[in-house]
């Protein structure tokens, strides 16, 4: 049995001033095995993010199912649901915001334990609150501390461990790493790997950024405009690419290489169709500023239809290219 | 002649404890030229860009020289105040704080090409409108009329790019003009940033903490580290393989996609 | 540790507030002669001295701050005044913070119907007009402090409840608040643990405000005739009553305006200072 099941889940937002709604999340399924690291990719107002709180149930589903371990838990009342908060945690994008200015780091990794378990004493809070700092780095002497005399990487770390504290079966990391610097990044990320690999902890990871999301997740799925437009393994994903927008997210992945300088000068060469803010009602998402559009992508909506190496597509032309698509200029990249 | 020459810069804060940012800095610059700083939070680099133009917190303190086409910026707040905007741009990381949000995106433009330029309105608008097409925001004409917060986070970047770009500064700082942005949109930004300098010769610094953002824009690079300059190279040395153990560090952090040999 | 370090850092850093600190001692002093002062003066607060009307302080045997007009004594009155005036705005001011406080952030927390519904109450008592509610009170209880408490009480916590419901509107999207749902809290856990110590800056300030403002209310009241009344003195109707003889008799004046004055230097400075002692980011 899955761990994580969701069908058909959509998040609809009513629109202010003119009515009408729109669609941040639309119509997607998964299912999540026990233990597994699943990725979760696509640039900012694709709906990513609503999707891993409507999972936590921090947005109301506006359709569709939400099932742990088999159950529904979408409709679940907000108390019934409260004794599962215990296996699914989360870790936010801003560790700044995310820990509560006012509490030190000990009252802030303990606090879930507070909530969840009532009859647990103070010095067990307290005890099980410091394991946690321990097992994810941060020294004794700043668990007394307040947030903002902490570093940013510091914070990250505190974050995981209020995550960890009442030992889920289950975590959304949200953009975990995107508002720290890149050395600090690849340390947090490294914990990541290190806690998932002791633990057998299963995960959704957002981020925009394919590389890091390639580097963690063995399964990756990739988002536009509430949609699913491509999953599968991270390899066929990162090296044949069926999707153009997956294709746009691995161009978009700065390289640290010699041949870097060329690839940024073909892309001033060929300039992108400029993109317009108006949403399509019918037709691809994506067809607005899709390289290899036709006419029929502006009508019909392309199905999630599988394809090579076990993956799932949802582009009209996925099988012209069934070697996947290439990057700008013809070059691998 | 440098277009920026710096000599021995130390920055000192006042305070409990006294805090010195930046130790000892020397770097120049020529027109035209790209140069990239990378180091961590806290490696001095955003205040070197500061003290340099005179922007320091009121318990900062610069000593050394900083000099701007040959004149001394320096305790000289007059000068320091003429050079800024017009002779060094600025692109911050958070675009909507340079962006004030309650006017719009064309009178701010218009304001500082009529200031920068003595322009009439009309020239000063057409001006901006050109500057819009220059960062390649779409509907350039029709954005002037709107408000920040009516634009995406990259659109905002785009105009506080133009914003900056305006009184034809010949260098422009770019303090992490990308951290705050998706990497598809960041690629487009950088590409933006590349092909400006290139076509208006204008000279680059940029500070940033990821070097996946500088390998393809700089044409030198400077590592800071703890207000220090460790290693000063140009890119293709520098990416063949840095000197210093700590580049090599920064390097080896870069989240990259294994490439296919 | 868990539960109380944010009052406890608070008050050892408070401790090391000079401006705090003083302000709190001076206050204490003045809470002691109010309650107890008057036992140590030989006058009545009603007591009439026809020998010494109207003299001025430090002239005549046994009147320190000087008589008024009925030659009472000044100083029993003003520390009569200020027991009157401190009770009703510390009341008033507990009033506010505890109903004001709650009935905000709940409101801001619940956003939504909730919201609209509680605002709207908050709307409509803004809209009574409280002078006309006053004197239906007195009609109905009759005169007094109480009364007046009442009526004070019954409007000082409105203003309150908007600036908290929207500091808690703020608050409630910040993700440490999302973060507290996943970790399991309840409603009243959020309000209580990250709403309200969050939004304790703005919620002092406003406090050490409603204090000068309550006595002032009062001593309007006082002045129409439906608060506090002679022979009873409230440090209102004594500025008021200065204020008349401002040219023949100035202490009448300067002593209690003196003390309110006082009252709020303090209360501001303990307010400051307890606003800095309860923000960890303002700690070095």
């Amino acid at each position: 049995m899955s761990l994580l099941e969701l069908r058909a889940v959509s998040v609809r937002y009513r629109l202010a001033g003119k009515g009408g709604y729109l669609a941040a999340v639309d119509g997607i399924d998964f299912t999540l095995g026990e233990h597994e690291m699943l990725g979760l990719v696509g640039e900012s107002g694709c709906g990513k993010t609503t999707l891993g709180r409507a999972i936590l149930r921090l947005v109301p589903l506006s359709a569709g199912e939400l099932r742990w371990r088999g159950q529904r838990i979408d409709t679940l009342n907000p108390r019934a649901f409260r004794p599962l908060r215990r296996e699914l945690q989360c870790v936010f994008q801003d560790p700044n915001a995310s820990l509560d200015p006012r509490m030190t780091i000990l009252e802030s990794v303990a606090a879930p334990l507070r909530s969840l378990d009532r009859k647990m004493p103070l010095s067990e809070r307290v005890s099980r609150a410091q394991e946690r700092l321990d097992e994810v780095g941060i020294a004794r002497d700043l668990a007394s501390r307040y947030p903002h005399q902490l570093s940013g990487g510091q914070l990250q770390r505190a974050v995981i461990a209020r995550a960890l504290v009442v030992d889920p079966r289950f975590v959304v990391c949200d953009e975990p790493v995107s508002a720290l610097d890149v050395t600090v990044q690849d340390q947090i990320v490294s914990l990541l790997e290190r806690i998932r690999s002791e633990r057998g902890l299963a995960s959704l990871f957002i981020s925009h950024n394919l590389a890091v999301v390639a580097r963690l997740c063995e399964r990756v799925m990739v988002m536009y405009r509430g949609r699913i437009v491509e999953t599968g393994g991270r390899g066929p994903i990162t090296t044949a690419p069926l999707h153009p927008y997956t294709r746009e997210l691995l161009d978009a992945v700065p390289g640290v290489d010699a041949g870097a300088r060329a690839r940024l000068l073909r892309r001033i060469a060929c300039p992108r169709p400029a993109v317009s803010d108006a949403v399509p009602d019918a037709g691809c998402a994506f067809a607005h500023r899709c390289p290899h559009v036709l006419a029929h992508c502006r009508v019909k909506r392309p199905p999630l239809q599988p394809a090579a190496d076990a993956r799932l597509v949802a582009c009209h032309r996925a099988s012209e290219w069934p070697g996947g698509l290439q990057g700008p200029g013809g070059s691998a990249v | 002649m440098k277009l920026l020459e710096i000599r021995a810069l130390t920055v000192d804060f006042s305070g409990r404890p006294p805090v010195r940012a930046v130790d000892g800095v020397d770097l120049t610059i020529d027109a035209r030229e790209s140069i990239a700083i990378v180091g961590e939070s806290g490696s001095g680099k955003s205040q070197l860009l500061h003290a340099c133009t005179g922007l320091l917190a009121a318990n900062g303190r610069a000593l050394g020289s900083v000099r701007f086409e040959g004149g001394e910026l320096l305790g000289d707040g007059n000068r320091a105040a003429a050079v800024r905007g017009r002779g060094i741009g600025f692109v911050f990381q958070d675009a909507s704080g340079s962006l004030t949000p309650h006017r719009r995106v064309g009178d701010q433009l218009a304001e500082i090409a009529a200031a920068a330029h003595g322009m009439t309105r009309a020239a000063a608008r057409a001006e901006s409108c050109r500057m819009l097409e220059c960062v390649h925001l779409p509907d350039a004409s029709r954005r002037l009329a709107q408000y920040p917060h009516e634009l995406s986070g990259g659109m905002r970047q785009r105009v506080a790019i133009a914003l900056a770009l305006v009184a034809r500064p010949r260098l422009l700082f770019a303090d992490e003009p990308t951290t705050a942005l998706d990497v598809t949109v960041q690629a487009e930004i950088l590409a933006l940033l590349a092909e400006l300098c290139r076509d208006l010769g204008m000279a680059l610094l940029l500070v940033t903490h990821d070097l996946g953002v500088v390998a393809a824009l700089a044409d030198r690079i400077a590592v800071m580290y703890a207000g220090r300059i460790v290693e000063t190279s140009s890119a293709a040395d520098f990416f063949s393989g840095p000197k210093h153990a700590y580049s090599a560090g920064l390097l080896a952090a870069v989240p990259t996609l294994a490439r296919p040999p | 540790m868990v539960s109380s370090g944010l009052w406890g850092d608070a008050f050892r850093q408070l401790r090391g507030d000079r401006a705090a600190m003083t302000a709190l001692v001076v206050l204490s002093l003045l809470v002691i002669a109010a309650t107890a002062g008057p036992l140590f003066v030989d006058y009545r607060e009603d007591q009439i001295d026809w020998a010494n009307m109207a003299v001025a302080p430090f002239t005549a045997d046994g009147h320190w701050l000087g008589t008024d007009r009925l030659g009472r004594d000044l100083l029993v009155r003003t520390l009569h005044g200020l027991r009157v005036s401190l009770a009703i705005a510390l009341a008033a001011t507990l009033v506010s913070l505890v109903i004001g406080v709650a009935w905000g952030a709940v409101a801001g927390y619940l956003r939504g119907r909730a919201d609209a519904l509680m605002m709207r109450f908050v709307d409509v008592l803004y809209a009574l007009p409280q002078v006309f509610f006053v004197i239906i009170l007195t009609v109905v209880f009759g005169r007094g402090p109480l009364t007046l408490l009442i009526a004070i009480g019954a409007f000082g916590w409105l203003t309150m409840a908007r600036i908290v419901r929207g500091q808690a509107l703020a608050l409630r999207e910040r993700e440490f608040v999302e973060a507290a749902i996943v970790g399991g809290a309840g409603t009243l856990g959020i309000v209580a643990r990250h709403i309200v110590p969050n939004l304790l800056g703005p919620v002092i300030v406003y406090a050490t405000l409603t204090v000068p403002q309550v006595i002032l209310v009062e001593s309007f009241l006082s002045f129409l005739g439906i608060g506090i009344q002679e022979p009873l003195a409230s440090l209102g109707n004594l500025i008021a009553d200065g204020a008349a003889e401002m040219e023949t008799a100035p202490w009448m004046l300067a002593v209690p305006a003196g003390c309110l004055v006082l009252l709020v230097f303090c209360f501001n400075f303990l307010g400051d200072g307890l606003r800095d002692a309860l923000d960890p980011r303002d700690r070095r």
